[in-house]
């Protein structure tokens, strides 16, 4: 009999029951909250008369509507104000651990959970959001979920879940200098398509992903739902351990000891068996740049935009004509002749402290260029945030003409004032480049920190590796 | 209580694109209502009208772009929404099918849905049917060369019947079909297994007792 992997033994070690069809109950050890996607969840546990049933396992903190500029006065939003509010006042009423704004640790929740110690090897870790799969870089079973699932996992502590099939993504050898996680998880994306991981779980490994800090495997992970897999995840070793230790809702003393010795076991079997198998070589990957309005539309920095008359599927061409409509951009352009209005530096693929530093190393002493109107750098936490001004990053990011923003989610989404106006274009370290997505008409390029930050400076895109 | 699903017998409305996400299909700024319904208005928004679209607006009045599908005559009071592959790819939130359903969709077939939204559908009285790629670029094509053209979904026969009298069948999870069919809540089905989570419980508390500390 074949050994299990990774997922296998995640999945295993959390049913509850199963029926004759494969549909089953799935445990949940860690449920993260945000204001967006839990009111309707509160509401419809008020109306049935439901408790939750462990808030033990419940953290919260408001993200995606929080302003990031002077937050004295509030939020000026009305609507979004009363959906914070709405949040504080379930927290409250339901007795759950909440980092409100104006707590230091507040901020976008898959950065949060990770930094607490929230998020632990070997756990489930689910939440109303897709970027969920972040936590897998724990070797945690961790996915985004809707509403109703918010609901049933506050009133039951489980999930309907029915098992997904075993991928692979291997990237074997090693990046060259100037090529981030960033870099790797879209050509990840690029090779495999949006769609190509649908109905998968991905365990990422290979030498590649090996040699990623936990901080870069958290930004791979966040990107496996890009790729279209609910859940992504990386084997536990040493540097899982060495990152979790000390953080404060990780376990101490002889639990400590314990766990380690359990999360020792979190990788897949020598004799594993997938059911798909993707390899990359890291040593071929370039600083990657997206052109269109879906991740997988992707190039490496010292490529072209790609022609649509030379593609054959015709549904796949004209999704390309109607992409680079959207975006404004000529086929055969080199990307490094497109020029940027915006940048945006954060959300919870790229916004711990290794990007700040990666972004400023970049930039040090340097101005941003004159047609660029905006340059947003925005914390992923209030930890993260006094860390880089600790490290004095803060004044090399204003010294350049960047502004050092509060911690939210801010431009990745554009829910809360933070958007790009109709046509601008943005270099931009968060995961989707939806049309809309920063805002209506917003063009938006997806990029490594050190690409986004390179970007600021030269006014059009460049090959950080020469910069 | 999910409203039930049976039998839909309706207009089909073809979306014609690949990847169509979430943010689409429900723009970021209709997430801030804590409420989940209402939504229907603002299904498409940027695609489906002409002005900048934002909670609270008088939708009525909003200049409507001609061009957009679900604005043309033809398509008016579908309830079957025919798309291209990864239909739903994106952000989970749950909004979307929200503001499908409250449009007056009930069924949409594709090729391949996003895991998330696919099943998010289910919980909420839509049903997500995946056909083969060939069968729905016919469905496409039918669908342009008739006004009016209709499908009729039987949900407890897993059969789709065109108006030529093509039967195809199509399939469908076990547990998610009895939910539909009898708009069944899973908060419901699940706290039947009470025992069965406590136990669970029970033993992972002593396998891992740093999960319940």
């Amino acid at each position: 009999m074949a050994g299990k992997t990774l997922y296998d033994k995640l999945w295993d070690a959390h049913v509850v029951r199963c029926d004759d069809d494969g549909t089953c109950l799935l445990y949940i050890d860690r449920h993260l909250v945000h204001e967006v996607t839990s009111p309707q969840a509160f509401e419809g546990l008020r109306l049935a008369g439901r408790q939750p049933w462990r808030k033990d396992t419940v953290l919260a903190t408001p993200d995606h509507n929080v302003p990031t500029d002077d937050r004295s006065k509030g939020i000026a939003d009305p609507i979004a104000r009363i959906q914070v509010e709405t949040l504080d006042a379930n927290v409250r009423e339901f007795g759950l651990t909440y980092f409100p704004m104006g707590d230091v640790r507040q901020g976008i929740v898959h950065v949060v959970g990770p930094e607490e110690g929230g998020t632990l090897p070997g756990m489930t870790v689910v939440c109303g959001d897709s970027h969920t799969s972040t936590h897998g870089a724990f070797g945690a079973l961790a996915h985004g979920i809707g509403t109703s699932e918010v609901e049933h996992v506050l009133a039951t502590q489980c999930l309907v879940q029915k098992k997904s099939r075993n991928m692979l993504v291997s990237v074997d050898g090693h990046v060259g200098p100037g090529v981030t996680a960033k870099d790797i998880v879209l050509a990840i994306i690029g090779e495999i398509g949006t769609a190509g991981g649908t109905g998968y779980a991905i365990e990422f490994g290979g030498e590649a992903i090996r040699a990623l800090s936990m901080e870069g495997r958290m930004t791979v992970c966040n990107m496996a739902i890009e790729a279209g897999a609910r859940a992504g995840m990386v084997a536990v070793d040493e540097t899982t351990i060495e990152y979790l230790y000390g953080k404060p809702y990780a376990p101490k003393g002889d639990l400590w000891d314990k766990a380690v010795a359990a999360w020792f076991g979190l990788h897949s079997d020598f004799d594993a068996e997938f059911d798909r198998i993707v390899r990359l070589d890291a040593g071929k990957i370039k600083p990657q740049v997206t052109w269109g309005t879906s991740p997988e539309m992707v190039v490496a920095v010292d490529g072209k935009v790609p022609d649509p008359e030379q593609e054959k599927d015709a549904v796949k061409a004209t999704g390309m004509r109607a992409a680079l409509k959207y975006m404004g951009l000529e086929a055969n352009t080199p990307i490094t002749a497109i020029p940027v209005d915006v940048v945006f530096i954060g959300s919870c693929t790229n916004a711990r402290i290794e990007d700040f530093r990666a972004a400023a190393a970049v930039i040090k002493g340097r101005k941003k260029a004159a047609n660029v109107k905006q340059v947003l750098v925005v914390p992923g936490s209030g930890l993260v945030k006094q860390q880089a001004e600790q490290e004095g990053l803060d004044r090399i990011f204003r010294d350049a003409g960047f502004e050092w923003r509060e911690p939210g989610c801010s431009m990745c989404l554009a829910m809360n004032a933070d958007r790009l106006q109709p046509g601008e274009r943005c270099a931009s370290t968060s995961n989707r480049n939806f049309e809309g997505r920063q805002g209506q008409g917003g063009r938006t390029h997806l990029v490594s920190p050190a690409m986004a930050a390179a970007a600021a400076i030269a006014g059009h895109f460049v090959d950080v590796r020469e910069f | 209580m999910m409203e039930k699903l049976t039998k839909v017998t309706g207009i089909v409305a073809p979306m014609d694109r690949p990847n169509v996400d979430t943010d689409a299909i429900i723009p970021k700024q209709f997430l801030k209502s804590i409420k989940r319904s209402g939504f229907g208005p603002n299904l498409f928004d940027e695609w489906r009208y002409l002005d900048h679209g934002e909670p609270g607006m008088d939708n009525s009045k909003r200049p409507l772009n001609p061009d957009f599908v679900l604005n043309q005559p033809r398509y008016q009071g579908a309830k079957i929404l025919l798309a291209r592959d990864n239909f739903g790819c994106g952000s989970s939130r749950e909004h979307a099918p929200w503001a499908l359903e409250d449009y007056g969709f009930r069924v949409i077939i594709a090729p391949s849905f996003a895991d998330i939204f696919f099943n998010n559908c289910f919980k909420n009285g839509l049903l997500p049917i995946k056909l083969d790629g060939a069968i729905v670029d016919r469905l496409f094509q039918e669908t342009a060369a008739t006004e009016g053209y209709q499908l009729t979904v039987d949900l407890e026969a897993q059969t789709i019947t065109t108006p030529g009298g093509e039967v195809i069948p199509f399939e469908v999870d076990a547990f998610r079909k009895h939910c539909l069919l009898n708009g069944l809540d899973d908060i419901g089905l699940t706290l039947q297994h009470v025992d069965d989570i406590k136990s669970y419980e029970a033993r992972r508390r002593q396998e891992a007792p740093w999960l319940f500390s």
